[in-house]
């Protein structure tokens, strides 16, 4: 029995949820392999080589990789599908994206989102945003499943040393094609891998408004997320969304300013290990989750409070 | 040229759902029910390829039991030109709803089918992609803008950290995100006019297609309740708590 992960990266660099990933792929029970496909990938793979309890890392390094096409990252994987159990990815716009094109191939059903390992057959995953949660148990010969990463902590980035192997990369599909990219440039950490996150609402009320909270997160070194309801008034961009539709967040300090909190935004946000929540009602539902809730006017609280810090 | 937009009957969006008592699964008798938001981005951004002259018709499908008819009309409102229904009783998993329409694809021929990234209730963002591999097809999910050119078509993605571009030659796949478009409502002349639209209800089987779930559902539970906790008085109260007591900051 062995668990394959196909890792996340930039080619120079992976990505924290591989680590992740390779932590449940661990608890199927067998060895972890890693696929990394890319182009001039080399330090993204030694890297995954390093990764404490990975025993193999496979290598596709062709120029079809450097952009993480599904169509391709995901034949690639298919290629090499049969000799592995379990074949796992981040349940990120990545991961999501790939796995399952691989799982249709296979014709297995595709287990996502996993938040606990039960048995090597037998997962958990939330459904309904996070409302409930269902164990399921696959009889598929091949076990396909993205991962939450905030559902298994991150595999030690150093400690293994895996033997790596270079694999005959797959041919383009020549259907899909990379045209561009728009990374929004920040200091800031990225929002799944931050310690703090500081989080704005409706109540933040402009896109202008939102700039009080910049000095809280630069002091805090905190990411900086939304709710759905910000992003859809137009305040903040798409990737701040925290929440079912968005990401899914658990870091060790989360503020929510002016968010009322909406089911859909606790979905993304309720195992954080310590919730503030700012908001002027104090019935609102964002009160529920938060361990202090402090009943204000944000426009005042939240200078009072970089103040403070 | 023809466009198929696949729309799945849930939970409304504003409905907590409660977890049945013997735990085997959720209680959605007597319970509104909606198009998946996602779908409804969906067919809108085929109303408006329609209305732009680049599309021709818009067919509305969805898999599911006979009220999915209901799902179907309200897409017709929205201006789809027709319905197919694939009536079942099972709860199809998005394995089995790509099979099927993949069958009901090779019939139809559509050069374009675009899909939500995932329904609200199973929230598995898979079927898209599921659909485009059994096709051969190339892909861009999670779409949050859409220009269709000849034989071609250009997707703007979100992607974490940011936005990227595609160019897929069609046929093609696409998956809606939340910023694609804003649906417009359904307006009580365009209900009526879409009762009069064609529906057609065909079975799985007819399309050789089985839909035998692969997972089995063990147990569905209330997840981990967080408890309330303070409400602090001022914000200076509140640091020393994150200093302290919560060892944040």
């Amino acid at each position: 029995m062995t668990a394959l992960v196909i890792a996340e990266h930039d080619n120079a660099s992976l990505k924290a949820s591989t680590h992740h990933t390779v932590t449940a792929a661990a608890q199927c029970g067998g060895e972890v392999h890693v696929l990394v496909a890319g182009a001039n990938a080399a330090a993204a793979a030694a890297q995954a080589a390093q990764i404490a309890g990975v025993s193999k890392v496979l290598v596709a390094d062709a120029p079809q990789f450097a952009d993480g096409l599904a169509e391709n990252v995901a034949e690639q994987a298919l290629a090499i599908a049969g000799s592995y159990s379990h074949i796992l990815a981040p349940a990120t716009a990545f991961g999501k994206n790939v796995l399952p094109r691989v799982a249709a191939k296979l014709d297995v059903a595709q287990i996502s989102e996993i938040t606990k390992v039960d048995a090597p057959d037998t997962f958990e995953r939330p459904i309904y945003a996070g409302n409930a949660v269902a164990t399921v148990q696959s009889s598929d010969k091949v076990k396909v499943i993205t991962v939450r990463t905030t559902g298994f902590d991150a595999a030690a980035a150093t400690g293994g040393s895996a033997a790596t192997e270079n694999l005959t990369p797959v041919a383009d599909s020549g259907k899909s094609s990379f045209v561009g990219r728009e990374v929004a440039k920040s200091d800031r950490p990225e929002l799944t891998a931050a310690k703090i996150i500081v989080s704005g609402g409706r109540g933040m009320g402009s896109a202008d408004n939102f700039k009080i909270l910049e000095p809280l997160a630069d002091k805090l070194g905190a990411a900086m997320g939304a709710s759905r309801a910000a992003v859809d008034a137009g305040f903040v961009p798409n990737d701040w969304q925290v929440g079912q539709t968005g990401k899914i967040v658990a870091p060790n300090l989360y503020i929510a300013v002016g968010i009322s909190g909406a089911i859909q935004h606790l979905a993304g946000m309720k195992d954080s290990k310590t919730i503030v929540a700012i908001n002027k009602d104090p019935e609102a539902p964002i009160f529920s989750v938060a361990d202090y809730g402090l009943v204000g006017d944000l426009f005042e609280v939240v200078p009072e409070l970089v103040k403070a810090l | 040229m023809k466009v198929l937009v696949p729309v799945k009957r849930v939970v409304d969006y504003n409905v907590k759902v409660r977890v049945k008592s013997d735990g085997s699964g959720v209680d959605i008798a007597n319970v509104k029910m909606s198009m998946n938001p996602f779908d409804e981005i969906a067919l809108e951004e085929a109303m408006r390829l329609k209305e732009a002259g680049k599309v021709t018709e818009v067919v509305a499908v969805s898999v599911g039991v006979a009220q999915c008819q209901e799902t179907l009309r309200t897409g017709m409102a929205i201006g789809a030109d027709r319905g197919i229904l694939v009536e079942t009783t099972v709860e199809t998993e998005p394995l089995a709803v790509a099979k099927v329409l993949k069958a009901l694809i090779d019939k139809e021929q559509p050069q374009l089918v675009i899909l939500g990234k995932q329904a609200i209730d199973d929230d598995c963002n898979q079927t898209g992609q599921m659909l485009a591999a059994l096709l051969g097809w190339p892909q861009a999910t999670f779409a949050s803008k859409v220009v269709l050119e000849e034989g071609k078509v250009s997707v703007t993605r979100e992607v974490d950290g940011g936005l990227e571009t595609l160019a897929l030659q069609l046929p093609a796949i696409v998956t809606t995100d939340l910023r694609l478009n804003e649906p417009r409502y359904v307006t009580l002349p365009n209900i009526m006019k879409a009762k009069k639209k064609p529906l057609e209800t065909v079975k799985p089987e007819d399309l050789g297609v089985d839909v035998t779930p692969r997972l089995k559902t063990l147990k569905v539970a209330e997840p981990a309740k967080r408890s309330a906790g303070i409400k602090v008085p001022d914000v200076a109260t509140l640091v020393a708590k994150l200093k302290t007591e919560a060892k944040v900051i």
